[in-house]
C-alpha cells in the first residue's frame, strides 16, 4: 500500500502520520506538498493531516480547499482511492465539500487537549472493518474548532462512524466535548472511502505511547486494502 | 479607453439562524451582568473589507456574491450581506 501525507503550511501532525505509516506499519510513505499535484492512482491511501492549515485564517480548511494538491485529492477520491482526513485534515474535507457538514468553534469556546472516547457506530467501512460496532476505542483529540454541524437530514446514518461517549460507551452529553451534533467525532462519504475524524489515531498506534486504540483504524483499512487487492488479483 | 474603478465593499458574515454561536452567547452574558437586560441575542460574525479594482458596478457586484459563495462564507453555517459599497477616487 503507498501512502502519502499531504504537507499544508501549518500542518503539524504530518510526521506523526508520517512516521506511524512508514516506521509503525512499515509502508511506503511520501509527503506531498501543498502545491504540488499527483497523478489520482499513485497513491492508495492519502491523508490530510492535522495542524493549522494557513493559519485557520477565515475558517479551519478554508484556504487550504484550494490548494493545487487538492485537485489531486478530489480526483483520487472519485476514483475510489481512500482518503483519511484527521482533526485539521477533517476540517479541510469538510470545506472541500468531500464530507458533508461543517466544523465550528468547540461550544466551550476552549481548545480541548485529552484523551475522549468514541465509539464505534459503523464497522461496515474499510476504516473499521476490524473493529465491532459499539466498541469503544481511547484517542486524544486536540483541536479548538471540531464541533461538528450538519442540517438535519443531510447525512445518512450509516455515514457517521465514530460518536464520543464516555467509557461505558454511553452516548451522553458530557462525554461530548465540542458539542457536535449527535457525538459526531467522525463520517465517511457516502461511496466509503473518505473518512474524516477529529481524534488523533496517529498519536496512539505504539506502546511506548501507552495507547495503541488507534492501530485498530489503520489495520482495519490495511486489511480491507489486502483483501480487496487479493481479490482483484484473483 | 475603458475606465476601470476602484471601490471598497464591506461583505458581513454571520452563523446562520440555528446554527450555536457559543461566542455571541457568552457576550450576551456579559452584556446582562453590566445590566443590558434587554438583551434578547447576540451573534458575532465576521466584517470583511475589500478593495477592489473593477470594470464597473454590475462586475463588482458579480464578484463580490462569488467570493462570498465559493471562499468568504460557508453557506452550511453562515449566511453573508453585502453592507456597503464605496466608489474610491
Amino acid at each position: 500500500m503507498k501512502c502519502a501525507v499531504v504537507v499544508f503550511p501549518g500542518s503539524n501532525c504530518d510526521r506523526d502520520a508520517f512516521h506511524v505509516l512508514k516506521n509503525v506499519f512499515g509502508l511506503d510513505c511520501h509527503y506531498i506538498f501543498h502545491e504540488d499535484r499527483f497523478p489520482p492512482d499513485e497513491f492508495d491511501l492519502i491523508v490530510l493531516p492535522g495542524g493549522f492549515s494557513f493559519g485557520d485564517y477565515l475558517r479551519a480548511g478554508a484556504i487550504a480547499r484550494f490548494s493545487p494538491v487538492m485537485e489531486s485529492v478530489r480526483e483520487a477520491a472519485s476514483r475510489g482511492r481512500f482518503v483519511l482526513g484527521i482533526c485539521n485534515g477533517f476540517q479541510i474535507l469538510t470545506e472541500s465539500r468531500l464530507l458533508p457538514g461543517a466544523l465550528l468553534r468547540n461550544d466551550g469556546l476552549k481548545f480541548v487537549c485529552r484523551d475522549v472516547y468514541i465509539k464505534v457506530v459503523n464497522n461496515r467501512t474499510p476504516f473499521t472493518c476490524l473493529l465491532e460496532d459499539g466498541q469503544i476505542l481511547r484517542i486524544p483529540i486536540a483541536h479548538g474548532e471540531g464541533r461538528y454541524f450538519i442540517p438535519d437530514d443531510q447525512l445518512r446514518e450509516d455515514q457517521i462512524v465514530f460518536q464520543y461517549c464516555d467509557e461505558h460507551g454511553n452516548v451522553t452529553e458530557d462525554s461530548n466535548p465540542n458539542g457536535s451534533c449527535f457525538n459526531i467525532a467522525g463520517v465517511i462519504n457516502e461511496k466509503g472511502n473518505v473518512l474524516g475524524l477529529m481524534p488523533h489515531p496517529e498519536r496512539c498506534c505504539e506502546e511506548i505511547l501507552g495507547n495503541t486504540d488507534g492501530r485498530k483504524i489503520f489495520e482495519s483499512l490495511f486489511s480491507y486494502f489486502t483483501r480487496r487487492h487479493d481479490h482483484e488479483a484473483n | 479607453m475603458r475606465v476601470r474603478k476602484m471601490y471598497r465593499v464591506k461583505v458581513q458574515i454571520l452563523p446562520k439562524d440555528g446554527v450555536f454561536d457559543p461566542q455571541g452567547h457568552t457576550v450576551k452574558g456579559a452584556l446582562e451582568k453590566l445590566g443590558f437586560n434587554g438583551v434578547k441575542e447576540v451573534r458575532l460574525g465576521k466584517l470583511i473589507e475589500i478593495l477592489i479594482d473593477v470594470e464597473d458596478e454590475s462586475q463588482l457586484m458579480v464578484q463580490t456574491k462569488a467570493m462570498c459563495e465559493r471562499l468568504l462564507a460557508n453557506p452550511i453555517i453562515e449566511s453573508y450581506q453585502l453592507l456597503d459599497v464605496e466608489e474610491v477616487p
